[in-house]
């Protein structure tokens, strides 16, 4: 059986690394104990599957890791353990992450990583006033292309960008500058939040990051990985936990 | 007032940020309020070295479940948050709720290395507060340091206000009270605290005693004060079983060093190497209860998650009952079978890797052992009575039992050593890969060099260290020797590091002129081969007009002064040299658990005993078998007679 758990990250501990969070996870599921399938050979280790990785500084409300379990196992959840899980994780993870909902998908499904096509964002650039953040989007959005060259595992890679970039709206002002909502596809190879300030150009520097959604497309139509809780786009619960 | 705010924006721009957020599992709540004295308890290397620290954990715990202390962590900024915090004046901050450090009483370091001593005068500074203990007015920080460094504190006695010798368990908590009661009455008077705290058994206070010089020469330290005792004597808890602590090991969220469970098995250890520092000033040895091991194991693992658990002390294998602690841990049905033992302190014989093959189902990476010398001589010399059949029934036992990579841990620099001590390490290496041959067709052995550095309180205490340019000779003469062996791989520690280490081990006050000129030339992280900067030290010693071989390089003599005299591990003085004569002499001697006394002081002198559960020496010990030590291998060295293990080994 997989089952599929959404998590949010929010508070200090947005400064742990996507492979922190992972060894996290690890600790967790023994402290649960939920019957997590190993695997065969020579150096056994659990069978968790990690969706999208997450920059370490970046917040988010939705991301998503599946665990195989043990079928064979006197103690596999049934719906009513299923039920409880969310809470049952969340009592042993650390501040700042809280699992808000819990679903069982196939096998077969297709991975976390290959199957989310797009993320939205909130973004907030310091330095840089709602206007000319306002100018740069607009400015962006009309451009038919946006070469860039770019990192990818090691080696300078020279792209289009533009069809990466779904949508970009402003949202407000902030404190220290302006908010951005950006809506920015996964596939082949992604736009990092990073590359997207740089296109954008203003100037400003990258202040508090929060990914809001992940997208999958079912028969064609976008649908999350898993449900949230509810369709809020923040979590005031999670958050004051973590703070 | 916590800086949170402020740090924040900064950790987007250094490596590694969580070891700076805290937020680890385990850790407790501080209760500040006017009537608690407030610890910032500080280890001075980076998170991922200081925060497994068992002793930073256990002395955070005791204050916090007093009501009269509160106690939070902090470790070195690595160079680029240093380098951030200077630009926008942030202090030093806790990890736990990014506190200050100038908001605290108290600013307490553990001390496990000399380099780190420019770290800890560079965490002082950063902290806000007068490196040099005479310029700091009365609400200004007490310094205080503790840990094994500091059986020899004078390098650094000018920056510290206290200084503890031995187990913190219990003075802690008389320290804690002490700077209490001072803070309710105000904190008028610095001197009054630090008579106070001169008071206390275990305390030392270096501004309350003189070091006087004639001729270069240190003559004799002395107290200033009628408030200071003539002699500080080390503390040490009696029952470890008392301690159960840590109570809840924290659980970083970024990977560190030993990331793992770990539990204190026993305290001390009296096998009697020569050479070891922690083996002398840590005696008697006092076992934890083996069914407080199993619960600490036990609860520690359903508490944390964590899949491997350490078994720690010097020479594990010597825990009575280990062979059955470590299997009913293995076999907890709680623990579902997938959780791993790892004991990192291990004797050099097949028994124990009887014990290793219990506990590392499947996983087989590679084992180490400390023979420590590379001739049966130099290993009387250092009295660690390890016979040559001893390292290759355990080599043997270990290839059988699967295992293809051996590390072999050796000194080069020992008293009387030879260029053929030396070129011994070759030859056992060789017929290591020898036995591993039988069994694989690949087998590889790694030798690791380290540069012998004499501490004080132990028979070494008045060896001259080699020269760097002796142990570098030594350190290519094994190399080129070594260099057709494909199979053996050799790694060694820089001498030149050793030097400065011994400057830090055996100097006298006069080197906290030095210390502190690295660090005021950027010398910190010294500990680390990328960082460690030899010119700085040589250059500060100049400055300074010291020399290293006054420090370091000179035999000292039976009457000469030294500059720990006035401090006493519990060691009889005239112990350690007759056991200084016996090196030369080459003699051996037993291991005093499981034979008469013969009176180094460290139980005698405080009215302690060894805390041992069986009377009888462990199985396969070379140690204490009842052989002749002088000769050697006149009692056999058998394996278990249960263990199938050994008679695989030996077919």
């Amino acid at each position: 059986m997989r089952v599929r758990i959404r998590f949010t990250k929010l508070g200090k501990i947005r400064w742990t690394s996507h492979r922190d969070i992972a060894r996290v996870w690890e600790r967790v599921i023994r402290r649960a104990g939920l019957p997590v399938a190993y695997s065969q050979g020579f150096s056994p280790h659990p069978k968790l599957h990690f969706g999208l990785a997450l920059s370490t500084g970046h917040e988010s409300l939705a991301e998503f890791i599946d665990i195989d379990l043990d079928d064979a196992s006197p103690v596999l959840p049934g719906p009513a353990e299923l039920a409880a899980l969310p809470a049952r994780l969340t009592d042993v993870l650390p501040v700042g992450l809280v699992v808000e909902s819990v679903g069982v998908v196939s096998t077969s499904s297709m991975s976390l990583q290959q199957a989310v096509v797009s993320c939205e964002w909130h973004i907030e650039i310091r330095g840089v006033t709602p206007d000319d953040a306002a100018a740069a989007v607009a400015s962006v959005m009309a451009s038919p292309s946006l070469v860039i060259t770019r990192q990818r595992k090691g080696k300078d890679v020279t792209d289009d960008v533009r069809p990466y970039v779904l949508d970009l709206v402003v949202v407000g002002p902030t404190d220290a500058g302006t908010q951005i909502h950006a809506h920015l596809a996964t596939q082949p190879r992604g736009l990092r939040v990073s590359e997207l300030l740089i296109v954008l150009a203003t100037g400003g520097e990258e202040g508090q990051v929060r990914r809001t959604k992940q997208w999958t497309l079912v028969d064609g139509a976008r649908t999350e990985p898993l449900a949230g809780p509810s369709a809020a786009t923040s979590a005031p619960l999670a958050e004051r936990r973590a703070s | 007032m916590t800086v949170w705010t402020q740090l924040e924006p900064l950790l987007a721009k250094v490596q590694k940020p969580a070891r700076y957020i805290g937020c680890e599992d385990g850790a407790y709540e501080p209760n500040h309020h006017p009537g608690a004295a407030s610890w910032l308890l500080a280890y001075p290397d980076t998170y991922e070295i200081g925060l497994p620290n068992q002793g930073l954990q256990i002395l955070c715990e005791i204050v916090n479940e007093r009501p009269d202390g509160a106690a939070e962590r902090t470790y070195a900024p690595w160079a680029d948050l240093e380098e951030l915090m200077r630009e926008h004046r942030l202090p030093l901050f806790s990890v736990d709720t990014h506190r200050a450090a100038a908001d605290f009483d108290i600013l307490a370091f553990n001390l496990s290395a000399e380099l780190t001593y420019t770290n800890l005068i560079n965490m002082i500074d950063l902290a806000g507060c007068p490196v040099r203990a005479a310029h700091r007015s009365p609400t200004d920080l007490l310094i205080g340091v503790g840990g094994h460094c500091t059986y020899n504190p004078e390098p650094i006695a000018a920056f510290c206000d206290f200084v503890v010798l031995g187990d913190g368990e219990e003075v802690v908590g008389e320290i804690t009270a002490a700077v209490a009661a001072w803070k309710a009455a105000g904190k008028k008077d610095r001197l009054e605290i630090l008579r106070a705290l001169a008071g206390i058994t275990g305390v030392y206070v270096p501004q309350l005693y003189d070091a006087v010089f004639a001729d270069g020469m240190l003559v004799e330290t002395v107290p200033n004060d009628p408030a200071a005792p003539a002699t500080i004597e080390k503390r040490t808890i009696a029952d470890l079983g008392e301690w159960p602590y840590p109570r809840q090991q924290l659980v970083p969220l970024t990977e560190v060093v030993h990331d793992r469970l770990n539990v204190e098995v026993f305290r001390g250890c009296t096998r009697g190497c020569r050479f070891c520092q922690a083996g002398m000033i840590t005696r008697p040895v006092r076992e934890r209860p083996a069914e407080q091991v199993r619960m600490m194991v036990s609860e520690g693992l359903k508490r944390t998650g964590y899949d491997e658990v350490a078994l720690t002390s010097l020479s594990t294998a010597d825990f009575s009952g280990i062979e059955q602690v470590v299997i009913d841990t293995v076999n907890d049905p709680d623990c579902g079978g997938q959780i791993s033992v790892s004991l990192p302190s291990l004797r050099v014989d097949a028994f124990t890797v009887g014990i290793a093959g219990e506990i590392q189902k499947g996983r087989r990476t590679g084992l180490t052992f400390a023979p420590e010398a590379g001739t049966w001589r130099m290993r009387q010399v250092i009295n660690k009575l390890i016979r040559e059949e001893d390292l290759y029934a355990a080599v043997r036992s270990a290839y059988s039992q699967g295992w293809r990579r051996m590390k072999l841990y050796f000194l080069t620099g020992l008293p009387t050593e030879t260029d053929e001590d030396t070129l011994g390490i070759a030859t056992l290496a060789r017929n290591c890969v020898a036995i591993g041959k039988e069994y694989h067709k690949n087998p590889s052995v790694t030798v690791s060099l380290g540069g012998f550095v004499p501490k004080p309180f132990t028979p070494f205490q008045w060896f001259g260290q080699n020269t760097r340019e002796e142990l570098q000779r030594k350190i290519y003469l094994l190399r080129d020797e070594l260099r057709r062996d494909h199979a053996i791989k050799l790694k060694w520690h820089d001498p030149k590091a050793s030097m400065a280490e011994g400057l830090a081990s055996r100097g006298d006050r006069r080197m906290a002129d030095v210390i502190e000129d690295v660090w005021r030339h950027g010398g910190t992280f010294q500990e680390w081969s990328e960082h460690f900067d030899l010119q700085l030290w040589l250059d500060a010693l100049e400055r300074a007009g010291l020399r290293e071989e006054d420090f370091v390089y000179r035999h000292r003599t039976e009457d000469e002064a030294l500059p720990w005299d006035h401090l006493s591990a519990g060691l009889h003085k005239d112990f350690l040299w007759q056991d200084w004569r016996d090196a030369l002499a080459e003699v051996g001697l037993e291991d005093c658990r499981w034979t008469p006394c013969y009176d180094c002081g460290a139980c005698t002198g405080y009215g302690i005993e060894h805390v041992v559960a069986s009377a009888v020496p462990p199985a396969g010990g070379s140690q204490g078998t009842g052989q002749d030590l002088s000769v050697g291998g006149e009692v056999p060295v058998t394996l278990l007679a249960s263990k199938p293990v050994g008679a695989t080994a030996r077919s």
